[in-house]
């Protein structure tokens, strides 16, 4: 099916990103993120065609939270909506097909966490293959190590680069209101650092976040009736690596290279890219997938190293991209999603305003 | 229980814990490695241009063929990545920090994931311990150990 | 052909001719001639969480501590949600003000449970219930007991049995049960709309 509508991000909200909201619970946590993208373009809950939100209960630890969530939405009488127990970003995917299917003109999507209650690298091993690695228990860090040691020891990064990029983001936080994280130390204070989890230090890891954001699409002239400058998606795309660790070359991600092609990348010049690279080394694994360099801005939000609120922080490249876009900072930028452990499922949208 | 206390209203907080019984079939593919670590011999199963994977898969990876000839591999092999488990968490294999890696045993051509009891680099050779008590379980393998 | 699930009673049959099967795989000869091969796995799941419930429903549980059900007020059509989860489900916005209600209901709707769950469940057969508080719009759950489980009906009046005053926790928990009220029913078509 090739998609004929052009869909574009009108309005993008997200929370201040802290360590634990511990005074809210989701519901409350997120619905000043979804009435903020909603008010920002004047829109109502009755203008919006289909809902579709991104969460994990297994995050907070409660079963069906995704359909308590609504309650912040104003689900009363019902409303077409649907949710993926993944990123945001892939709720925004579904959104996109709808309508592209023709079965609404508006959406309204959102993704969220509230990772503070448990032990987040523990949670996260639930994703695994229950057979093989579930049993071991291995913590996300640990294995995003081995991903770096991997890239280490073949050459394609030192640690050095590695702390420039931690740097680099935490820096550009600091012109972000939203992160969690702003600012960094000096890299050489950063590398007499020890090892959190060797080849990684605190640095080296995102923070964990409990927050959220909210995007709302609009198709063709319902988009130009909202906003002046929508932030087109041009392509977006998504793909897969296998979860066998051990039979993929971790220092590649052919799933993202895919997706940026089947996603038109190279169809024109990247002013800005946001690359949602949870670690370090993994912002490297991704520009070289992307085949992104030069004058492309990379993370100017900070990226997830500066907040990292999982099932939110793809969504939230989405809408870094588009507000640059939207604010005519940027013409063309290339938002990029991850799940899984290890870039091992990506998603690559390319954004563009008008001429 | 009131907790900390957040513009004036007391900070509620409790014990939660979520617990899944889970009780999983193998299919003939996973069940034979599982039985073969039980019985301290280690499977692969020959993937379509040849190479052998190690745990099995019922399919390819690159091609998702499905697979069928399931070959013993040897019970040392080489650490191709490693990581340091500074402060274990409930449920990994060692309670002590230990090293996770990914190890292909020889005979096999992809690296199976598990932990290194000690330090150790890529490169180095290591076998596996043996759980004293074997069920049929990735944790049949106790641990790796260097091979001094 | 796969084994019998020696587990249970069922058996397991060949799948008809045009359905893909997997096919079998060949195991070496050690392992295929073991006699109690490996067929299902063990692997419990336990993460260890440390709640929080919210602004909204620690008001809720700070009145229950005091032996007082407060339900929160919708901003626009004035309805009282209880127990609230901060938000106006209709609306989507924020409930700020807090209605004591009363601990005396209808009953909105039951259902006679026969298959017991969990450690905390009573005795079966019991009697689940949807209380609709006077003054809420939504109803609460709980159980009903101290009446003949032939003689419950939509709309017959209810109260709460709390726990003694000593054992007063932040907890749904402090209301034990629900028992009848000798009052009239209410009608059963004002209770429609309010699950």
């Amino acid at each position: 099916m090739a998609p004929t509508r052009d869909v574009a991000i009108v309005s993008f909200a997200q929370s201040d990103h802290r360590r634990a909201a511990s005074d809210t619970n989701e519901v409350e946590m997120i619905q000043p993120v979804i009435h903020g993208a909603l008010d920002k373009i004047g829109a109502k809950i009755a203008d919006i065609g289909f809902t579709c939100s991104g969460s994990s209960d297994y995050l907070a630890g409660q079963a069906f939270s995704f359909v308590m969530t609504l309650d912040a939405v104003g689900a009363f009488p019902p409303i077409m909506e649907s949710h993926v127990e993944m990123d945001g970003a892939w709720a925004l995917y579904e959104a996109w097909l709808k309508i592209q299917a023709g079965h609404a003109d508006t959406a309204l999507v959102y993704g969220y966490s509230k990772a503070s209650p448990g032990d987040l690298p523990r949670v996260l091993s639930r994703q695994l293959d229950p057979y093989y690695y579930g049993p071991l228990w291995p913590d996300s860090v640990a294995l995003a190590g081995l991903q770096a040691r991997a890239m280490l020891d073949a050459g394609l990064i030192t640690e050095a680069e590695m702390a420039g990029i931690a740097h680099r983001s935490r820096e550009a936080a600091r012109g972000n209101p939203h992160a969690q994280i702003k600012g960094s130390a000096p890299i050489d204070q950063l590398l007499a650092e020890d090892y959190l989890s060797d080849p990684l230090r605190v640095h080296d890891v995102p923070p964990i976040t409990d927050g959220g954001a909210a995007i709302v699409l609009a198709a063709g002239d319902r988009a130009r009736e909202w906003v002046d400058r929508p932030a087109w998606i041009r392509g977006i795309d998504h793909r897969i690596d296998s979860h066998n660790l051990g039979a993929r070359d971790l220092t590649a991600a052919p799933s993202a290279k895919l997706a940026g092609e089947k996603a038109g990348i190279g169809a024109g010049a990247v002013d800005v890219a946001e690359l949602h690279a949870p670690f370090t080394h993994q912002e490297k694994i991704l520009t070289t997938a992307l085949g992104l360099g030069g004058s492309t801005v990379i993370n100017p939000s900070g990226g997830p190293l500066a907040a990292n609120p999982v099932m939110g922080a793809g969504l939230i490249r989405l809408g870094e991209v588009a507000n640059r876009i939207m604010d005519g900072e940027a013409n063309r930028g290339v938002a990029h999603a991850t799940s899984g452990h290890l870039l091992q499922q990506n998603l690559v949208a390319v954004l563009e305003g008008d001429a | 229980m009131a907790d900390e206390k957040s513009g004036g209203t007391p900070l509620l907080e409790a014990s939660l814990v979520i617990e899944y019984p889970f009780n999983r079939t193998t299919g003939p593919v996973i069940g034979a490695f599982l039985t073969g670590l039980r019985e301290q011999r280690v499977l692969g199963i020959r993937g379509v241009d040849g190479r052998v994977v190690c745990p099995p898969t019922e399919y390819d990876p690159q091609t998702g063929d499905p697979l069928t000839e399931l070959v013993e591999v040897g019970s040392e092999g080489t650490v191709t990545s490693w990581s340091w488990v500074s402060n274990p968490r409930d449920g990994q294999p060692l309670d002590h920090p230990h090293a996770l890696a990914l190890i292909k045993l020889d005979g096999a051509d992809t690296a199976m994931l598990h932990v290194v009891d000690g330090e150790v680099a890529t490169g180095d050779r290591v076998r596996i311990r043996w759980a004293d008590e074997r069920e049929g379980l990735i944790t049949d393998i106790a641990a790796f150990e260097r091979i001094a | 052909m796969p084994p019998a699930d020696t587990d249970t009673d069922r058996t397991v049959s060949e799948m008809p001719d045009g359905l893909w099967s997997m096919p079998q795989p060949t195991v070496p000869a050690p392992i295929a001639d073991v006699a109690e091969p490996i067929q299902r796995i063990r692997v419990p799941a336990s993460m260890h969480y440390r709640y929080t419930p919210g602004t909204a429903p620690t008001r809720f549980l700070l009145g229950l501590a005091e032996k007082k059900i407060l339900g929160e007020r919708d901003p626009v059509n004035g309805d009282v949600y209880v127990p609230p989860r901060g938000m106006s489900p209709v609306v989507g916005l924020p409930t700020t003000e807090q209605v004591e209600l009363s601990d005396h209901g209808s009953l909105a709707a039951f259902c006679v449970v026969h298959i017991g769950f969990g450690v905390n469940a009573p005795p079966t057969p019991f009697v689940s219930a949807l209380v609709l508080l006077d003054g809420a719009a939504t109803s609460v759950y709980g159980t009903l007991l101290e009446i003949p489980i032939e003689e419950v009906r939509i709309g017959m009046r209810v109260e709460a049995v709390w726990v003694d005053d000593a054992e007063l926790t932040t907890s749904f928990e402090n209301i034990r049960y629900w028992r009848p009220l000798d009052e009239p029913d209410v009608p059963a078509a004002t209770l429609q709309g309010h699950m």
